[in-house]
């Protein structure tokens, strides 16, 4: 168990170093020539206008409250997507089918609640 | 000594694998120049090196030499981070990438890859997702409004693909019966006609297309796409932090690229020739490789971007629903007997 996630925490060490060299080097070596004016956010050449940290559609925040619903619960069907084979093979394949079946099903019906309240539809 | 030796054999392996990306990423991005002045009828960078082949590295020293600048109002901490913890998480994913099915390294048994793990595709769909973190902080950090509005595009895109992407890979676990990309590529050996791609071809395409909008790639570029939004979340980074973030989009690009050729075309298998020594397989991998990073310079060349909404739509609407179809076929099938 260890063995196969030694070279995972090696691998790690190697791209957090890659990651922080790069960032200091540049930081050290770059150029400094602070001016007035330079610090100023991009608006195409204009004086930036109002706060950018602006309000923002809800739907981004709907999208990532289904997101981590669907996700989740499509996580919880890898683990009998990888023992099927063995499943069938010792017989019980089509009772764990079923049950794989209703639980889809449950999540089918959870898209389709969420698509006719409008939860999909962005040009509103 | 023999975990002297085991440390020294995967210190070896990194440096090999985790370099040759690095600087397939790096070629990657002399490629995309490349075949977009072809397309367009223009020679492209062609000054440094012979066929400006050494493009990539003068941009290097270009980057380093760069003035870091920070916008007036922005959250230092994050601004700084961001970029690496973009690049970190989609370097990571190569760590468990098969390059051919036997080892060349002394005293070194397996696959040769940096890590053999049980669930190597579940470690790289996670490693994959932890990137958004880095795109929403950069985004935010940089006190603009087109960094703003960006950043959240590409959250909201990156996080509605990566169900479709879950989904059509759940049917090919189903077909192989395991998480692990060895065992995945093995089960496509020999025969041209074992690739998963001809058993499913939905989940093909329903995976590729994905990896399009996963990656942040045209025609679903709208976290950066240019009339509106100048450079989306990365419009404040300059120097090396704007390369990180580069980086981090190719490596990335090349990863799943490497998922693609793994679940579809036989990974790292030679057609019709089973026991191929370990070159023979490392080349036929990178040129399946290379093929799909053509195929995503070809694309943004061939196809005119998208709307949001409609992005939106066909991921939550098209895309969730047949990868949930695909998925209920392909365990049925698999119950029965069938597959």
């Amino acid at each position: 168990m260890l063995n196969d996630y030694l070279p995972i925490l090696i691998m790690v060490g190697a791209v957090v170093g890659f990651g922080i060299v790069n960032l200091v080097i540049s930081e050290l070596l770059g150029a400094k020539r602070r001016v007035v004016g330079k610090g100023q956010a991009y608006e195409c050449g204009l004086a930036p206008k109002g706060d950018s940290r602006m309000r923002i559609s809800i739907h981004f925040y709907l999208v990532a409250v289904l997101f981590i619903l669907f996700d989740v619960e499509s996580l919880l069907l890898l683990p009998w997507a990888i023992s099927a084979k063995s499943l069938t093979a010792a017989g019980v394949g089509g009772t764990v089918f079923a049950e794989v079946t209703a639980f889809v099903v449950v999540l089918g019906l959870g898209l389709a609640y969420v698509w006719r309240k409008g939860g999909l539809t962005w040009d509103r | 000594m023999d975990m002297l030796i085991s440390v020294l054999v995967i210190l070896a392996k990194i440096t090999c694998i985790f370099g040759g990306v690095i600087t397939l990423a790096a070629l990657t991005t002399l490629a995309e120049r490349k075949v977009s002045a072809w397309i367009q009828f223009r020679h492209g960078p062609n000054r440094v090196g012979p066929w400006g082949i050494l493009q990539p590295l003068a941009d290097g020293v270009k980057f380093i030499y760069k003035e870091e600048l920070v916008p007036d109002g922005a959250n230092q901490v994050m601004f700084y981070l961001a970029p690496a913890m973009v690049a970190m998480p989609a370097m990571m994913g190569i760590a468990v990438l098969p390059f051919a099915a036997v080892s060349p390294l002394y005293q070194d048994t397996g696959p040769l890859a940096i890590a053999n793990l049980d669930l190597s595709v579940l470690f790289i769909l996670a490693f994959s997702g932890l990137s958004i973190y880095g795109v929403i902080l950069g985004g935010w950090a940089s006190n603009s409004k087109f960094s703003l509005l960006g950043a959240l595009r590409a959250s909201a895109q990156m996080i509605s693909y990566e169900l479709a992407l879950l989904l059509s890979v759940a049917a090919i676990l189903l077909m192989a019966g395991s998480a692990n990309l060895v065992d995945i590529a093995n089960d496509q050996q020999g025969s041209i006609f074992n690739w998963y791609i001809w058993k499913q071809p939905l989940a093909f395409l329903l995976f590729l297309i994905a990896t399009f909008a996963e990656t942040n790639r045209h025609p679903f570029d709208f976290a950066e796409c240019e009339p509106e939004l100048v450079a989306g979340f990365h419009t404040e980074y300059s120097s090396m932090r704007f390369a990180l973030f580069f980086l981090g989009e190719y490596c990335a690009i090349i990863v799943m690229c490497a998922m693609t050729c793994t679940f579809f075309l036989g990974g790292f298998h030679v057609p019709f020739w089973a026991d191929a020594p370990w070159f023979v397989q490392a080349g036929m991998f990178l040129a399946k490789i290379c093929f799909f990073l053509f195929l995503f310079i070809w694309v943004r060349w061939t196809l005119p971007r998208f709307r949001f909404d409609q992005l939106m739509g066909l991921g939550w609407k098209t895309f969730l629903p047949l990868a949930l179809l695909n998925l209920f076929v392909t365990g049925a099938l698999v119950a029965a007997g069938v597959y």
